[in-house]
């Protein structure tokens, strides 16, 4: 700014500046006062804001528990496994939200396995819409790029073309949380947000074999919710598989072991990794589905610790012969 | 219509379709993803890309020959490209433009006269042009570094629209990176800067495309020019001449760039665009100096040799430049890349980075990958780069011959480099700790990394038994972190040799799974010893592709306990690592 020095300099002039330099001081005095910090910042940092993720089962109901279904047909066992449980009509009530979580970890084609089937999560989809839903979300956070995983296992398509809303994952979906009674789930970030709002949570995963926890199925599907570096928790994969079991509480979870990957997963890449087993598990205890889904990849309950340490946790049985499976075959 | 107005449809028409190019960057089949859109058509229709690759490489790629359509139409025309196609020119003319539009005639008109550096632009053609043509001499093509429709092509994409996008992510399906992109946006914004002190800097002084037009533009049928030799000399045409040409004198053809706004701003109608040369007398030639012209050949023929010296061609080749899967064998390549950075906004996983200059100055700003940054190093599954690359210094390969299938299976998979496990710093190898995410990770089947399991003795892990009851031995030791052991990765061997699970542990005992006891059970005054299971993992140097995706996931995330080195690129024999040449599948 600059005053013309030819303009008289009076009494008038010098109060108005004077006004403005007592304005600017209060301004710089007040804006002092409000940010003053006299301890400076802490170790921790600022804490982050927790969510738990909400409860989304249903009450149990003996008989009805898990449903076991030989058939090479994903459209036929699927629609029976759920039709011996009740009908998805005792889970999915007309006007609700639904999610499904499939399993989309891979960039990879349908054909090889290592992801969810598309054609099956179309079809819940499509049954969720017939039962009444009034929305469905289908959503993961592969580990791979999202888009490429979505769209080269064509679950992306099939979902959409169903009628669901896929959801990728974005940092602004992720809240962190704290599992009641976890050790490793602490103050950790998870894919949240698509899950704030819904009513029922479907879980659906393909049978397959796992290098380091021995196989990933149902349970191990949830690792999927985890965000930030979740790499690291492979040191106790046993622990966070069944932490995983805790947190997450689904309405139904299908096991998918119609092709099971036998051998180079999770990843697979080759059609010889694949084996037929024909069976699919619908099951409202995912303890029990994944103890009787392990069996296909001809592994014992105690090959797996974290399943019992998922029935220790409280999250299910591994005695799934308890729960009165019902069996049905399509020829 | 006036003709200023047709022009300025034409920028804002070109410019907008060049922004909606940059958006529709992404690998995708919607109306707005890269499925439907030439978008590298702006870099086919730049001749300096033609006219370079032709030097390095003596034949002209696919769809580059859309460069001759420039070139025709410049033979006839003149330089209308730089006003009227030319995104980046367009840029300069409207900043120019908004940042001098309050000064007086007088003002405006001496800073659009011309000043002798605009024949700069000429010499750095020269020096681009003679590195790419001379391979007696080791050619290469660094146009790019200051061709104008590479360099905003980069910055749109690379800087950008990723910091438009990083909001909403429409343009791309998540968050971007690109490794020092602050470079890029500093020589941007300067060049777009430069436009408050001189309108059009950079198409008058340094832009070698626009050099190269004014070269072509001397034989052009119609230029601007005086129609009578009566003038009232009032200079008014030149108030707005975005080419510094000075029409109302002796009018330097090569530098006019056809904006027009001589002829409008001309009260008498004397400016017009003909056929015959100016009446006030025109200069065709471009005002090069012999000495200039070849100082810039000579340095052009020389540069190469000497940041050659750095032997980054040779025995000090950069092993951390990562080529994407299709690349050329590397002076090949350098032949090619005009640095655009299409192969970065293209690839899905953002894996693709632009270069520094530690690979040597020739790598600035050609595609190198970095897995560290991005969702998921090279996916098994893509050849989206090759497809992008105008130029073919990454070839448009099919998914078969990158994986070595079909036809392409004597050839086997296309290798980008070599995984490395470091083990001083691998969980398995260094510290004990179960992990193997990269080995879970590898895309291959069978899988490149394989492991090996090992038992370890746990640091203070040989316990003294105490006593051993049905499922538990009782330890003399009461300072066991309570379930330490009980994670499914430890077990208890005992003197015998014989080795249990252990399922739990508390501070004094260690609990086995009853349906899995020993024969011998421990005796009281017995030593046993507390072992964790580790799978190790080993690269199969045979199989490994250098896909990255292990880098990518391996959870020590400083330094990755396991990295990609271009070690046994197929791209390049004397890199090999193998002693057969092409992997045994």
């Amino acid at each position: 700014m600059t005053e013309k020095t030819t303009e008289k300099f009076g009494r008038r002039q010098f109060l108005a500046r004077a006004g403005k330099a007592t304005a600017s001081i209060a301004a710089a005095g007040t804006a002092s006062y409000l940010l003053y910090d006299p301890a400076g910042p802490t170790a921790a940092g600022k804490p982050e804001e927790l969510v738990t993720l909400p409860d989304f089962s249903i009450p149990h109901r003996p008989g009805q528990t898990i449903s076991i279904v030989k058939g090479t047909n994903r459209i036929e066992t699927v629609n029976k496994a759920i039709e011996l449980l009740g009908g998805l009509k005792r889970f999915v009530k007309p006007g609700e939200t639904v999610a499904i979580k499939p399993n989309v970890a891979f960039a990879s084609p349908p054909m090889l396995g290592a992801t969810a089937n598309p054609e099956l999560i179309a079809e819940v989809v499509r049954l969720c819409y017939g039962s009444g839903a009034k929305k469905v979300y289908v959503t993961d956070n592969p580990i791979n790029d999202p888009l490429s995983c979505f769209t080269l296992s064509g679950i992306g398509k099939a979902a959409e073309a169903a009628g669901a809303e896929v959801i990728l994952p974005k940092n602004h979906l992720f809240k962190h949380t704290t599992l009641e009674g976890g050790k490793l789930i602490r103050n950790w970030p998870i894919f949240f947000r698509p899950f704030e709002k819904i009513d029922k949570l479907i879980g659906i995963a393909p049978v397959k074999d796992h290098h380091r926890s021995g196989a990933s199925m149902s349970m191990k599907n949830w690792y999927g919710l985890l965000g930030g570096r979740r790499n690291i928790f492979h040191q106790d994969i046993n622990t966070i598989i069944a932490e995983l079991a805790m947190m997450a509480k689904p309405t139904l979870v299908i096991l998918d072991g119609t092709e099971v990957m036998a051998t180079n997963g999770p990843t697979g890449g080759s059609l010889s990794d694949l084996r037929r087993a024909n069976t699919l598990i619908a099951s409202t205890d995912m303890v029990a589905a994944d103890s009787y889904g392990c069996g296909l990849l001809d592994l014992k309950v105690s090959d797996l610790p974290y399943l019992t340490k998922a029935q220790q946790a409280g999250a299910g049985t591994t005695n799934y012969e308890s729960l009165k499976p019902v069996f049905a075959a399509i020829d | 219509m006036k003709i200023v107005t047709a022009r300025r449809i034409s920028q804002v028409f070109f410019f907008a379709l060049f922004v909606w190019f940059c958006i529709v960057g992404t690998v995708g089949d919607k109306f707005w993803q890269l499925r439907h859109w030439p978008v590298n058509w702006f870099l086919q229709l730049d001749p300096l890309v033609a006219i370079g690759t032709i030097l390095t490489t003596h034949t002209l790629y696919a769809s580059l020959l859309w460069a001759l359509a420039t070139v025709i139409l410049t033979l006839i025309l003149g330089r209308f490209f730089c006003s009227w196609v030319c995104p980046f020119g367009s840029l300069h003319h409207f900043t120019g433009f908004l940042g001098n539009r309050k000064k007086s005639a007088a003002q405006k008109i001496r800073l659009n006269r011309y000043r002798w550096p605009q024949c700069i632009k000429y010499l750095i053609l020269i020096f681009f042009l003679a590195a790419a043509a001379f391979p007696s001499l080791a050619a290469t093509l660094q146009t790019g570094l200051l061709d104008p429709i590479p360099l905003v092509t980069r910055s749109f994409n690379l800087v950008l629209l990723p910091l438009a996008d990083s909001p909403v992510n429409l343009a791309s399906a998540g968050e971007r990176f690109y490794e020092g992109a602050w470079l890029i946006l500093a020589i941007f914004f300067t060049a777009v800067l430069l436009n408050l002190v001189i309108p059009r800097f950079y198409c008058r002084f340094i832009c070698p495309l626009g050099a190269l037009f004014g070269l072509l533009g001397r034989f052009a049928l119609w230029r601007i020019g005086k129609n009578q030799t009566e003038c009232s000399d009032c200079k008014l045409c030149e108030t707005h001449c975005e080419g510094g040409c000075e029409p109302a004198a002796n009018i330097k053809i090569s530098e006019c760039v056809l904006c027009f706004n001589c002829r409008e701003d001309c009260k008498d109608e004397i400016i017009s665009y003909q056929s015959r040369p100016s009446l006030a007398g025109e200069t065709a030639n471009p005002d090069v100096s012999r000495r200039g012209f070849v100082l810039s050949l000579a340095g052009g023929i020389l540069a190469v040799p000497a940041v050659r010296l750095s032997n980054k061609l040779g025995s000090n080749w950069h092993y951390r430049a990562i080529r994407p899967p299709g690349a050329l064998a590397e002076e090949e390549f350098l032949k090619r890349c005009i640095k655009c950075g299409q192969c970065m906004r293209t690839c899905p996983t953002n894996v693709i980075q632009p270069g520094g200059i530690e690979g040597g100055l020739e790598n600035l700003w050609t595609p190198v990958l970095n897995n560290r940054i991005g969702s998921s190093g090279c996916q098994l599954n893509c050849v989206a780069c090759g497809q992008a690359c105008p130029t073919s210094a990454i070839r448009p390969i099919t998914l078969s011959e990158k994986k070595g299938l079909g036809e392409f299976a004597d050839a086997g998979p296309i290798k980008i480099g070599t995984a490395f496990v470091d083990r001083n710093r691998c969980l398995p190898w260094a510290m004990d700790k179960p992990c193997i995410v990269c080995e879970e990770n590898c895309p291959l089947s069978p899988k490149a990394i394989y492991t090996q399991v090992v038992f370890n003795t746990v640091r203070d892990g040989v316990l003294t038994v105490k006593k051993t009851t049905d499922k538990l031995i009782e330890t003399v030791e009461e300072n066991i972190a309570p379930d330490k052991f009980a994670t499914g990765d430890y077990y208890c061997v005992t003197e015998t040799g014989e080795r249990r699970k252990i399922t739990a542990n508390t501070e004094n005992s260690i609990e086995i799974s009853p349906d899995n006891q020993f024969e011998k059970i421990p005796a009281a005054g017995g030593k046993i010893e507390i072992q964790v299971r580790l799978q190790r993992p080993f690269i199969d140097i045979e199989k490994c592709i250098g896909c990255g995706v292990c880098e990518h996931e391996c959870p020590v995330s400083g330094r990755k306990a396991i990295r990609i080195s271009a070690e046994g690129e197929t791209r390049s024999a004397n890199r090999r690592l193998l002693l057969t040449w092409r992997p045994v599948i």
